[in-house]
């Protein structure tokens, strides 16, 4: 890596591991390996179902927890031994964490007060904090008062008001409802340009993920499954659990490659892309559900049924039964349960990836709005 | 696929103040197991400082004296509590659903704030020969009452002192059941009487444990009661107790004394405990 | 008919209700009217005077008696306070048996009967050839108000944002500016009902100071049990309805301020539990 790369890096986890010791004496392991460097002023997600390891990933950042092997470097610096108050960092937690016993803006000023900043000071940052998160004059507020939403503009007032270098979010916008929820992604993103600091972002929800990120961190079983930017993370997930997890997609575990740019799935022959997998080397399939082309039945196609079908506002969601798989399709054009149809992708559709212990698996689709309790 | 979630409550970092427990430790070895172990120690102890059983003979021989004893300070124990569960539950429910339940309560525990012993003593005046009761009683034409210094006297005083101990578990268990429980069975066609049997009843059992262990070991051990409204005559476990180290210095046997009147509370905790916790656990898991 | 059955229960029911108040308040209001009587009786009154209290005020045992207990009250509860919260964390940081085992040995004193308690500090006392007194007696009120302390922290500190002493940290706070700028004023409210739970246990206190007081010191409870077998002076009776009173309009005035700054907050549901 050149120098001026380094330079460009914020923080830095190489090689973390983080072994708990649970009540029972058995040891659980939640992370494994991790490698990850964040450029300066980037907005980086943490994504993958409850339990992946996300969350302590982002405690052992903010210096709650420290990892069992490891380093985190910040700046080049490694942080081993530096407690949270003396890291130039704040968190945003997942239920604000907010002091009840204070007003908004005492609980905004706490950090600055540690600080012994002027009584002027401290007041003229805590204003413009508040309008930052769009809550002039909720100054003397009681936390109880406040709506979730309200809950959220504060804590994030909190942690900027200190101006770090980097902001830790953990799953914020959890607690809030769908339409706050969508309104606070795009202010979260906004902010996150206008002060120029890196976010660090724990969530689940992969809608969030790729609303807001310049770079998407998908993780399972405490294990980085890929990293890249949330066309990349779509378009080219490099196994089927990334597939499955971010969007929706129809994944076929029995696919051969019997050469560069052809594949074999469902008993027919495709072509598509995707080099580099050797001859007739067992693959994984995906195909988006807006990728499939529905047809009136023809002899060279791959022709099956429309057995359900959802109205969904923008499109209709299909399910039809072809080849032996039950095909999840997207389509703004509509066919009736029952109506025999043929279903075609073109080759630059058709992802290719290599096989890995998460092919197997029966994917299901999450619950909404599940997120890590506490 | 079983994978426990890491434990994030305590959080690692406040794990240190674990060691905040360390005083409280100290001070309780010192000042609450050590001088159950000098009890111990002394119960085991013959005059001339040698081994001896002879305390725990005394209590279960010597013609049964105190084994009688022992036996009817239980007794009268568990008739004020069965009295305080009659009178106290009525009233726990009549107060759960009075409109200003809250002010009642307050009123209902407000005697609690003088000193009980004044309290007690204070029915001396009442209950005595000459007292107000009997002047009472004479003015309607009644014939006078004496019961002072006999065991009906210890038991109202017992209940006098123990009642608000029962009716306040009641009263807060009834108060935390959820009004919509109540109208839900009515709306399923309970009646009033057997919503409360099938309800309401069911639900306020555990304050009513709770009641009884408030009420029930505060009575086993007291020796203050009854040497008060006794006057000596109705002794109970704690007044042979309390002679043995302040009056015949006999510390074996007070010592021993005390251990049967633990081992026989701990006994009774252990039975209503259970009780609860497995109460506890069922309505968890609902 | 209904009418009539449901009209009756309520009468029944309040007609109870003021049975079970009479018999309550009975003992005391005797009391305190006895306590403005001229002659010494306790069931015959033969005028009014405020003779008692006068009295009251020259009495020197029962002077005394009152200064110690309030002593004993205060320091104690204030001791438990300190000891009481910072043990209360600690306990909940701990996990498995070696919290259940120190909650069970931190309840003992409340658990186990008072007797049993006063005996086994005075035979320690004894043992360990402490002069018994007011030190002794202090020692003793501290033991058993340390778990009233415990027992109201406990819940606050299980109710408590589990991430709040992280916030804190994590806003520069170093770890003792958390624990006194969050910790403490978050478990507040729960050190404050604990405290006072003490100070009116210690108040009360008759049988674990019997035991373990000496050397001529006595608090209000050993006086009246004293003085039981050879009729109570009236003072007594002068001084308890002082102190009854003072708690009257003590609580009448906190219940005022806290209804006035209720409707901000939510509505505590337990004025009960902090009384008793």
């Amino acid at each position: 890596m050149s120098q001026d790369n380094q330079d460009n890096l914020l923080i830095q986890l190489q090689d973390v591991c983080k072994i708990f010791e649970e009540e029972d004496g058995t040891q659980n392991q939640v992370l494994s390996h991790i490698q990850l460097d964040v450029r300066k002023n980037t907005f980086v997600t943490l994504l993958g179902p409850s339990g992946c390891g996300k969350t302590t990933m982002l405690r052992i950042i903010g210096g709650f927890e420290t990892p069992t092997s490891g380093k985190v470097l910040f700046e080049g610096n490694d942080l081993a031994g530096t407690p949270p108050y003396k890291r130039p960092l704040n968190t945003v937690f997942q239920r604000y964490a907010l002091f009840p016993h204070l007003n908004v803006a005492e609980n905004i000023a706490f950090g600055l007060k540690i600080r012994k900043l002027p009584k002027a000071e401290i007041q003229e940052k805590v204003k413009r904090a508040l309008h930052l998160v769009n809550m002039d004059g909720y100054d003397r507020r009681r936390i109880s008062q406040l709506s979730g939403g309200q809950q959220q503009r504060v804590a994030i007032a909190r942690a900027i008001v200190n101006e770090p270098k980097l902001l830790l979010l953990d799953e914020p916008l959890g607690a809030l409802d769908l339409k706050l929820r969508q309104e606070m992604q795009l202010e979260l993103k906004r902010m996150q340009k206008r002060l120029g600091i890196t976010f660090i972002y724990v969530t689940h929800d992969q809608e969030e993920a790729l609303t807001m990120s310049d770079m998407i961190v998908v993780m399972n079983d405490g294990v980085i499954q890929q990293i890249g930017t949330p066309e990349d993370i779509y378009n080219e997930p490099v196994n089927a659990f990334v597939a499955d997890f971010i969007g929706e997609s129809n994944i076929i575990n029995t696919a051969v490659m019997n050469r560069d740019k052809l594949v074999t799935f469902l008993g027919r022959t495709w072509e598509c892309a995707d080099v580099g997998f050797g001859e007739n080397a067992p693959v994984d399939v995906i195909i988006r559900p807006e990728d499939v082309i529905l047809d009136q039945p023809r002899e060279d196609k791959l022709c099956g049924e429309v057995t359900a079908i959802i109205f969904k506002g923008v499109h209709y969601e299909m399910q039809v039964s072809a080849g032996g798989f039950n095909w999840l399709v997207h389509s703004t054009s509509m066919w009736e349960p029952g109506t025999p149809v043929s279903l075609d992708v073109i080759p630059f559709n058709i992802q290719v990836m290599a096989k890995s212990p998460y092919s197997d698996l029966q994917f299901r689709r999450r619950e909404e709005d599940e997120y890590e309790e506490v | 696929m079983k994978k426990s979630k890491p434990r994030y409550r305590a959080g690692s970092i406040a794990d240190g103040q674990k060691f905040m427990a360390i005083p409280l430790l100290l001070w309780s070895i010192m000042f609450i197991l050590l001088p159950l172990a000098v009890v111990l120690y002394n119960a085991f102890l013959d005059p001339s400082g040698g081994f001896s059983l002879d305390a725990f003979r005394k209590v279960f021989s010597s013609d049964g004296i105190y084994l009688h004893l022992l036996l009817s300070s239980l007794w009268l124990a568990v008739e004020s509590t069965l009295i305080c569960l009659l009178l106290g539950y009525p009233l726990a429910y009549i107060l759960s659903r009075h409109a200003s339940a809250s002010v009642m309560i307050l009123v209902f525990i407000l005697p609690m704030w003088m000193n009980f012993l004044l309290r007690t003593y204070s029915w001396l005046a009442i209950l005595g020969k000459n007292g107000i009761l009997n002047s009472l009683f004479s003015l309607i034409g009644l014939p006078g009452i004496n019961i002072l210094n006999t065991r009906p006297a210890v038991v109202l005083g017992m209940i006098y002192n123990f009642l608000p101990f029962m009716v306040l578990p009641i009263y807060n268990s009834l108060n935390k059941i959820d009004p919509s429980l109540i109208e839900a069975s009515g709306d399923l066609g309970a009646s009033e009487g057997k919503t409360f049997l099938k309800v309401v009843l069911p639900l306020s059992i555990p304050g009513v444990y709770s009641g009884i262990s408030m009420v029930f070991l505060p009575a086993v051990t007291t020796f203050v009661i009854p040497s008060l409204l006794g006057g000596g005559k109705v002794d109970m476990i704690g007044n042979i107790i309390e002679s043995q180290f302040l009056k015949t210095n006999n510390w074996a046997f007070g010592s021993a004394l005390s251990l049967i009147l633990m081992v026989l509370i701990f006994a009774f905790m252990k039975a209503t405990s259970k009780y609860n916790t497995e109460e506890n656990e069922r309505g968890g898991l609902i | 008919m209904k009418k009539f059955l449901s009209a009756l229960g309520a009468f029944l029911s309040r007609f109870y209700m003021i049975i079970i108040f009479i018999f309550l308040y009975a003992p005391i209001i005797l009391l305190m009217v006895f306590s403005f009587n001229e002659g010494r009786s306790t069931s015959v009154f033969t005028g009014f005077s405020l003779r008692w209290y006068v009295e009251l005020f020259h009495d020197s045992q029962i002077m005394d008696a009152l200064y110690y207990t309030v002593l004993t009250a205060v320091v104690s509860s204030l001791v438990a306070a300190v000891v009481g919260t910072i043990s209360a964390i600690g306990i909940s940081r701990l996990k498995g048996w070696q919290r259940n085992s120190m909650v069970n040995v931190a309840n003992l004193p409340i658990i186990n009967p008072d007797i049993l308690t006063g005996v086994s500090l005075m035979l320690l006392f004894i043992l360990m050839k402490m002069p018994l007194g007011l030190g002794t007696m202090m020692i003793a009120h501290i033991t058993f108000n340390i778990p009233y302390v415990i027992l109201s922290v406990l819940p606050h500190m299980r109710q408590m944002d589990p991430h709040l002493y992280e916030a804190a940290m994590d806003l520069g706070a170093s770890p003792s500016q958390a624990f006194f700028k969050v910790i403490i004023p978050e478990l507040m409210p729960g050190i404050i009902s604990g405290t006072l739970l003490a100070f009116t246990m210690s108040i009360d206190d008759f049988i674990i100071s019997f035991f373990t007081t000496g050397n001529g010191i006595s608090n209000l409870s050993i006086v009246v049990y004293s003085m039981a077998k050879r009729g109570i002076k009236p003072s007594i009776n002068a001084l308890s309805t002082i102190m009854f009173l003072t708690v009257l309009i003590l609580l009448v005035v906190v219940n005022l301020i806290g209804k006035s700054g209720r409707k901000a907050k939510k509505p505590s549901r337990q004025p009960v539990r902090s009384l008793i």
